[in-house]
């Protein structure tokens, strides 16, 4: 058995940690600067925020290398340091986790490449496998429990870097994407379609992270939970959007509103709970709270169904003249 | 191609009609095919672009705003689009045909995301302006150098990070001292930037999503126009 399978036996409901960027741009990163060079930069600071977490009650933490593809890092001329920066991030994780008194699992997250894949771009999937692989393998070797690709959008660069993770062994796999356009990805993936994708490649849990706020991803949830009740579900909501009031940027997704998404997504059916971008351990330790807490209610508003969406196909369709 | 639509026998309005729907399909060589058929029958370049192509995106533009059409087919669109442009953009530029306006875009400094970026650049390529496209981690420089090489008459502004939205006021800023700010049309974009934040900051508008961005470009313009 491996460790995240001890976690999910054991625990019913595995807490899951909140953003890494919201924490390092608090930490002073400067925009545009690569957060995965901090690994080796400031690697007491990442250690830190790994600690926050595991203070308010994570019990899984993701590394600080979810831009470490080749691709991503080209960007900042740091291609050649993939093995470098990946190694290192699940290496500061690693010992965070093992400081613990208790379990903690160490994830290495692996975020999309930025490219599109042929012919929508110019990326083929052999090399998006191959950048994945090489991401994977570094995070494991050193000493990742799991392999963790999130914020996908493609099905088919999910698919790549699924086939790049377990080209690195025979660690636990999760994938999960982003439903953020319409209540689909940016690509236009259903939860469905996505739940039946994922749901043939052998992954120890999938789901949703990101986009915009827990409302978003409770629909995620409670239709892929529908359409698959034994499904391992993984929810990890932004801490609402991000809003421009009074020359302030603040999310609006305080500590008491993730804690009521966390009891919702419980209930319809996610295994594993955390936050993403916008969030920070005092949301998590609320969160933690509210599950851990027997008597807390929470009014489940189901996200209503897109009425429209057959009606759009049709639009769609009617509009076919070829083919 | 499909044998059974004969592009030569058919009337005007069905052929254009037609390179709508191929354009809104993607269907690249078909939409060459009947650029080229339709100028052969006499319509003018500017024509074909505004009553085909700009029509058909105008169609893509509509459908991806309201979630029938997502990423990948608006990227197919979009490079259909472009396969009739190869042909008509020299022909356009001999016959001085009207222009619809120009752009300046890009992600401002400390941002490397384009995706949303590159859907407004294409968009407002189908809609018939021509767009100078910056890429990303743009800093005022890079703005101000592509304004006194293009003269445009948009300058559109793209952040996803929050922490990179503020630069776009620096931006605005740099127009004012350098006075030209009225004399362009600032948008921005990025999915934190809302109306109060563009408000805030000194820009003309906010635009949510690609198609919004050709919209409001659209209604910007025609009030430029009429101020003269």
């Amino acid at each position: 058995m491996n460790k995240l399978q001890q976690l999910t036996e054991t625990e019913g409901t595995v807490i899951l940690d909140g953003g890494m960027g919201t924490m390092l741009f608090a930490a002073g990163l400067d925009s545009g600067n690569p957060p995965e060079e901090w690994n080796v930069l400031h690697p007491e600071r990442i250690r830190a925020i790994h600690q926050g977490y595991i203070e308010a009650g994570a019990r899984v933490i993701l590394t600080n290398s979810f831009g470490g593809t080749r691709f991503r890092l080209k960007l900042h001329k740091l291609q050649d340091r993939v093995v470098e920066l990946n190694r290192a991030a699940a290496r500061i994780a690693r010992a965070a986790a093992d400081r613990a008194d208790h379990l903690v699992v160490v994830a290495g997250s692996m975020g999309p490449t930025g490219e599109m894949l042929q012919p929508l771009g110019a990326m083929t999937f052999k090399e998006a496998q191959a950048a994945f692989a090489e991401q994977a393998a570094a995070l494991a070797e050193g000493g990742v429990d799991v392999l963790w690709i999130e914020t996908m959008s493609d099905l088919n660069e999910i698919r790549a870097a699924v086939a790049g993770a377990k080209s690195a062994g025979n660690l636990p796999v999760v994938a999960t994407m982003t439903f953020d356009t319409h209540g689909r990805t940016m690509m236009g993936v259903t939860p469905v379609q996505a739940l039946e994708t994922l749901g043939g490649l052998e992954l120890a849990a999938f789901g949703g992270n990101c986009g915009n706020g827990p409302g978003e991803i409770e629909g995620v949830i409670h239709a892929m939970h529908q359409a698959e009740p034994g499904a391992m579900l993984v929810a990890k909501a932004n801490a609402g959007l991000p809003k421009w009031v009074n020359n302030v940027l603040a999310y609006d997704g305080t500590p008491e509103v993730m804690a009521d998404y966390a009891v919702k997504a419980r209930h319809l059916g996610a295994k594993l709970i955390g936050a993403c971008c916008g969030s920070t351990p005092t949301h998590i330790k609320a969160m933690a709270q509210a599950l851990a807490d027997p008597n807390r209610k929470v009014l489940v508003n189901l996200p209503a169904p897109d009425s429209a969406s057959e009606e759009k196909l049709s639009r769609r369709r009617s509009r076919r003249r070829r083919a | 191609m499909n044998d059974e639509v004969n592009i030569k026998d058919m009337p005007i309005d069905e052929l254009l009609e037609l390179m709508q729907d191929d354009l809104y399909d993607g269907y690249a060589d078909e939409v060459v095919a009947e650029v080229n058929e339709a100028l052969s029958r006499g319509m003018t370049p500017y024509e074909v672009l505004t009553q085909g192509l700009v029509a058909g995106m105008d169609i893509v533009g509509v459908d991806f705003r309201d979630g029938v059409l997502f990423v990948p087919e608006v990227l197919m669109a979009a490079k259909a689009m472009k396969a009739g442009m190869i042909i008509l953009r020299p022909l356009l530029a001999e016959t001085g045909a009207p222009k619809v306006g120009t752009l300046v875009i890009g992600t401002v400094k400390g941002d490397i995301h384009d995706i949303g970026k590159n859907l407004v650049a294409m968009m407002m390529e189908g809609a018939g302006f021509e767009v100078i496209n910056l890429g990303i981690n743009n800093d005022v420089d890079s703005f101000m150098g592509a304004i006194d090489a293009h003269n445009p008459d948009i300058i559109g502004m793209s952040a996803l990070l929050t922490t990179t939205m503020p630069y776009m006021r620096t931006v605005v800023n740099t127009l004012k001292e350098k006075g030209i700010r009225r004399d362009l049309i600032v948008l921005v974009g990025g999915a934190p930037v809302n109306d109060a934040f563009a408000e805030d900051i000194g820009a003309d508008a906010c635009c949510r999503d690609a198609a919004v961005a050709v919209e409001t470009a659209e209604k910007l313009m025609a009030i430029k126009r009429e101020k003269g």
